[in-house]
């Protein structure tokens, strides 16, 4: 197992490196910039995350499955893929916090550098080749995360959420862990390209004993029920920027640690799996989606909203096919584009001392401002699945997949829950447009940038609903 | 493909015409009217070349335009329409001009969004009849559902969130189960392909689930009872454009969805479940216009109406089985499908009207009950004209439109069973009871109360727009060759796939 580690060897793992060396650079940055911190750090940020994504792009971005550091590690253009689309997601996250972090004397050094950690975190899985990888890429990520859900230290309702989301998370990792071990056990290898030769047929006991373990740990990442405690509490007591950031380039990491996890390494005993995933799936689905009804705060209502997407999401992997894990795929970066902008909108209609959290903030909001209240229609539409907007096709793309190994069951529930979902989508929609508003300040717009970027989003939103074809045949590419 | 074909014209310009609006915005309002007119005048205008340049002699898809769209699902973006569609495109175009013009002075909040929302409708119901492609078709059936939400939403009247989230959810559930039937048939064969839909064979538990499917979608949108329930709230709450737009082309697709869809496709089921769907419309008849007859609120009443007589398209379309197989003749089956075609196009013209005339009058007083008027001919005389002409129309009156499609229908029920056509006969009597006993009420007797005697008669604009409609109607009942002629060889394609089995030998 020895090998000689030269340069050009570890070159596909360059975005991790890069990453790791530039989270260094701006730690370092900000400790020594005193007062200046404040401006220079979130732009060096942005310029590390721009950066990263053209070397990403121009030297590493491999065409081939590369797997290096004793089978650890693996380059394929999946993993470049999930890569650059963190990138892109977290700068996007990043530009729209801006303005909310400093109105909240949020905006710190150490922010930054967490997401970036989180970022590094959602590389290490994205190119896990082996358990430990895994292992070790999902910790980075959380515990990352956990800080950030704390990071407005003076609300109570924000270190209550974080104390809730650590210790669930604690158990969900220790399961992740155990069920790793038991399969190191049954299967004597940590390496998931060994475990997808060793482990076929009919599993032994042992085995789907820590496939079970496996799948909740998995189940706890995506937020599915009956592991979603944490969603509502964490999405609702975070701050807004810190939500938008959770609920957006994690769920990549999410995918990857199901995609390598499941389909990758045990994908020769799917049937002990695609089971359980379907329970899991459906309950998701159907608890998000009724229980979203019942909200009166919007971040809570996302959340909910998030809860019933990785139903859809989880739906794709129970296919079980290579079309199942392309619909998942697609299914995750579509939602992950429509959440952004979700969030987005909720941290442009904040402003210092005010939260736009509750629905009835929304209220009018066409009248007090236009485009924010058609950016948010135009994805609240989208999460509801409705055409010409590119939720349709991600949830088309699920339909297909499951029709096409023959679970017409999961396709007709998946379909009923899809109209529930609208009721609470069209909500929104109907406070913005069709009531009166009752805060009748009418504020100058602010923020030009950020709304230009915002709206770029809702765009992007509508142009990839009427031409899904390059994003689809990319999805379907980098994973063949 | 060569350029931009007509359809795509007629889809895209309303569409674009409607974002320019939107550019526009409310500050510029008075350009925007106008611009809203020509484009929808210019869309109908191009129309016009649709029926000048469509072959009569073949049941062919014409116009035909094909571009790649969605490889990765083998979705094109494929145009076309024959006989069935032509004339719904068409009756789009035409409808939305005096819905524009009926606008132009009564909307006053957000006005370039209203005129925005219309002209985006349009192109998307243009779209709808002319997609051939199934994935595109129900790419177009269901965006048509955000502007009508917005249109009853925004401008509707005191309860118009309750109507509009009930319209919305009620189509959209019908609607996802015709999606899951598409898929399923799109992995049988490789396409969505409305044409290759029509040459699967499927065996009859397949055709069972995919006519159910399909009877969800199409049922809930034409409305048949017992799912037509959110058609009398939507309708009362829309402002007078929607309800207009409703009635005379929303409706029509459940209709059209039918003819191109669930009976060619799956011709077995249609054959087995066909008493079904001939008693529940024999209810919508019967029952709804007695519904009708009790109504206090004249929207509602003209609502009612409009079930009873969409009613008369799913019969005439499904006795095709039963006159085939009690005489065995084509040309005879096509009778009832040329009936429910004609009354398709007949009540997009009367119910547009009618529903015009109520909010001619809502202008002015701001009511729609019946009993807030009486005698209103006293003081609108030119009004009162076209009400009654509409009226004789909507119930049936020979020398209207409204004549030619019932009576076709009556007529192929005869051939197929006696008492079919002496239910369907009923509505002769119940439409003009409750038609007349409108007009009675709020047209003639004696001035009722002060607000009608404030009453002033229609200006020039509404003159031009119910003139129009008058002309159509009169046009359609005194002479409907050319229309009967267009949709000749399609309905007879139609009665061909029919009545031929896709059972697997």
């Amino acid at each position: 197992m020895q090998s000689n580690i030269t340069l050009q060897s570890i070159l596909p793992a360059l975005p991790e490196i890069y990453l790791a060396a530039a989270i260094c650079v701006v730690l370092l940055v900000d400790v020594f910039a005193g007062a200046a911190a404040r401006r220079i750090t979130p732009t060096l940020t942005l310029f590390v995350i721009a950066f990263g994504v053209a070397l990403t792009t121009f030297v590493v971005a491999a065409p081939t499955r590369e797997v290096l550091f004793s089978g650890m590690y693996v380059a394929d253009p999946l993993a470049t893929f999930l890569k650059l689309l963190g990138f892109l997601f977290t700068g996007v996250a990043l530009l729209y916090s801006r303005s909310y972090l400093e109105a909240r004397g949020l905006l710190k050094g150490e922010y930054y550098v967490l997401v970036l950690t989180a970022l590094l975190g959602i590389f290490v899985i994205a190119s896990a080749g082996s358990l430990l990888t895994i292992y070790i890429g999902v910790e980075l990520l959380a515990l990352s995360l956990y800080a950030l859900v704390a990071f407005d230290r003076d609300s109570g309702i924000a270190a209550e959420s974080a104390m809730k989301y650590f210790v669930l998370g604690a158990i969900a990792s220790g399961c992740l862990l155990y069920g790793m071990s038991l399969v190191y056990g049954m299967s004597g290898s940590l390496l998931l390209g060994d475990l997808a030769v060793r482990l076929h047929g009919e599993p032994s006991i042992g085995l789907v004993m820590g496939i079970v373990f496996l799948v909740v740990g998995v189940a706890f990442k995506f937020g599915a029920v009956p592991f979603h405690m944490w969603v509502p509490d964490v999405y609702q007591g975070a701050p807004s920027s810190v939500t938008l950031f959770v609920a957006s380039a994690p769920k990549l990491a999410s995918f990857a640690v199901a995609f390598r996890l499941l389909a990758g390494g045990l994908g020769n005993v799917a049937p002990a799996w695609t089971q359980m995933l379907a329970i899991v799936a459906v309950a998701s689905l159907v608890l998000g989606n009724v229980i979203a009804i019942a909200q009166t705060n919007l971040k809570r209502m996302l959340a909910y909203s998030a809860i019933g997407n990785v139903g859809f999401i989880l739906l794709g992997f129970v296919a079980g096919t290579e079309r199942g894990y392309e619909a998942a795929l697609y299914y995750t970066v579509a939602y992950v584009i429509m959440t952004l902008g979700a969030f987005g909108v909720i941290l442009l209609a904040s402003r210092a001392g005010f939260e736009a959290e509750r629905l009835d903030d929304y209220q009018g909001l066409h009248a007090r401002d236009p485009l924010l209240a058609l950016i948010m229609m135009a994805l609240m539409f989208s999460t509801a699945g409705i055409p010409p907007f590119v939720g349709f096709w991600a949830k088309l793309q699920i339909f297909q997949a499951l029709w096409l190994v023959g679970q017409t069951w999961l396709v007709v529930i998946a379909a009923a829950v899809s109209v529930i979902g609208v009721f609470y989508y069209l909500r929104v929609v109907k406070l913005m447009y069709f009531d009166a508003p009752t805060d009748q300040s009418v504020r100058a717009p602010s923020n030009a940038g950020v709304r230009v970027a915002l709206a770029c989003n809702a765009a992007a939103v509508l142009a990839l609903g009427l031409f899904p074809e390059g994003l689809l045949s990319l999805c379907a590419k980098v994973l063949s | 493909m060569q350029g931009i074909g007509l359809l795509s014209l007629l889809i895209w310009l309303p569409i674009a015409g409607g974002v320019a609006l939107l550019a526009l915005g409310d500050a510029r309002i008075q350009i925007g009217r106008w611009l809203a007119l020509a484009v929808s005048l210019a869309t109908f205008v191009a129309s016009l070349s649709l029926y000048t340049g469509f072959d009569v002699t073949t049941s062919a898809f014409q116009f035909d335009e094909r571009a790649p769209w969605i490889p990765a699902f083998d979705a094109t973006y494929h145009l076309g329409v024959d006989g069935i569609s032509m004339p719904l495109v068409l009756l789009t175009t035409f409808i939305t001009v005096p819905v524009v013009i009926a606008g132009w002075k009564v909307i006053e909040q957000r006005a370039a969004q209203y005129f925005a929302a219309f002209l985006i409708m349009e192109g998307l119901m243009v779209g709808v009849f002319s997609a051939l492609d199934s994935l595109l078709f129900y790419f177009f059936w269901e965006a048509m559902l955000i502007p009508m939400f917005l249109i009853i939403g925004i401008w509707g009247g005191p309860r118009r969130v309750y109507a509009t989230i009930k319209f919305f959810l009620y189509t959209f559930l019908g609607s996802v189960f015709m999606l899951i039937a598409l898929i399923y048939m799109y992995l049988k064969t490789g396409s969505y392909e409305v044409t290759a839909f029509h040459a699967l064979p499927l065996s009859r538990t397949e055709q069972f689930w995919i006519f159910l499917a399909f009877f969800a979608a199409f049922a809930v949108k034409i409305p048949m009872f017992p799912v037509h329930t959110w058609l009398p709230d939507a309708h009362v709450e829309a402002p007078t454009g929607g309800s207009v737009v409703l009635a005379a082309i929303m409706l029509k697709m459940g209709g059209y969805g039918f003819l191109r869809f669930a009976l060619p496709i799956a011709p077995d089921a249609s054959r087995e479940l066909d008493t079904l769907v001939i008693i529940l419309s024999l209810v919508a008849v019967v029952y709804i216009g007695l519904v009708a007859l009790v109504q206090s609120d004249m929207k509602k009443l003209i609502a009612y109406s409009s079930i009873a007589h969409m009613g008369f398209v799913t019969l005439g379309a499904f006795l095709a089985f039963d006159i085939h197989a009690a005489t065995g003749d084509l040309r005879g089956a096509g009778m009832g499908l040329d009936g429910a075609m004609v009354q398709m196009i007949s009540h997009g013209l009367v119910s547009g009207a009618m529903f015009l005339c109520v909010g001619v009058m809502y202008d002015r007083l701001h009511s729609r009950e019946i009993s807030a008027y009486g005698g209103v001919i006293n003081r609108m005389p030119i009004f009162g004209a076209f009400m009654v002409l509409f009226a004789m129309a909507n119930s049936g009156l020979p020398g209207t439109s409204g004549f030619v499609g019932e009576f076709l229908v009556i007529l192929a029920s005869f051939k197929a069973n006696f008492w079919y056509a002496f239910l369907a006969a009923t509505t002769l009597v119940l439409g003009a009871a409750y038609t007349l006993w409108l007009v009675k009420r709020v047209i003639f007797g004696p001035v009722a109360n002060d607000h009608v005697a404030e009453l002033t008669d229609l200006d020039g604009r509404e003159f031009l727009i119910l003139g129009v409609l008058a002309i159509g109607v009169l046009a359609l009942g005194l002479w409907p060759a050319p229309l009967l002629e267009v949709m000749q060889p399609s309905i007879h394609h139609l009665v061909e796939q029919i009545v031929a089995t896709k059972l697997p030998v």
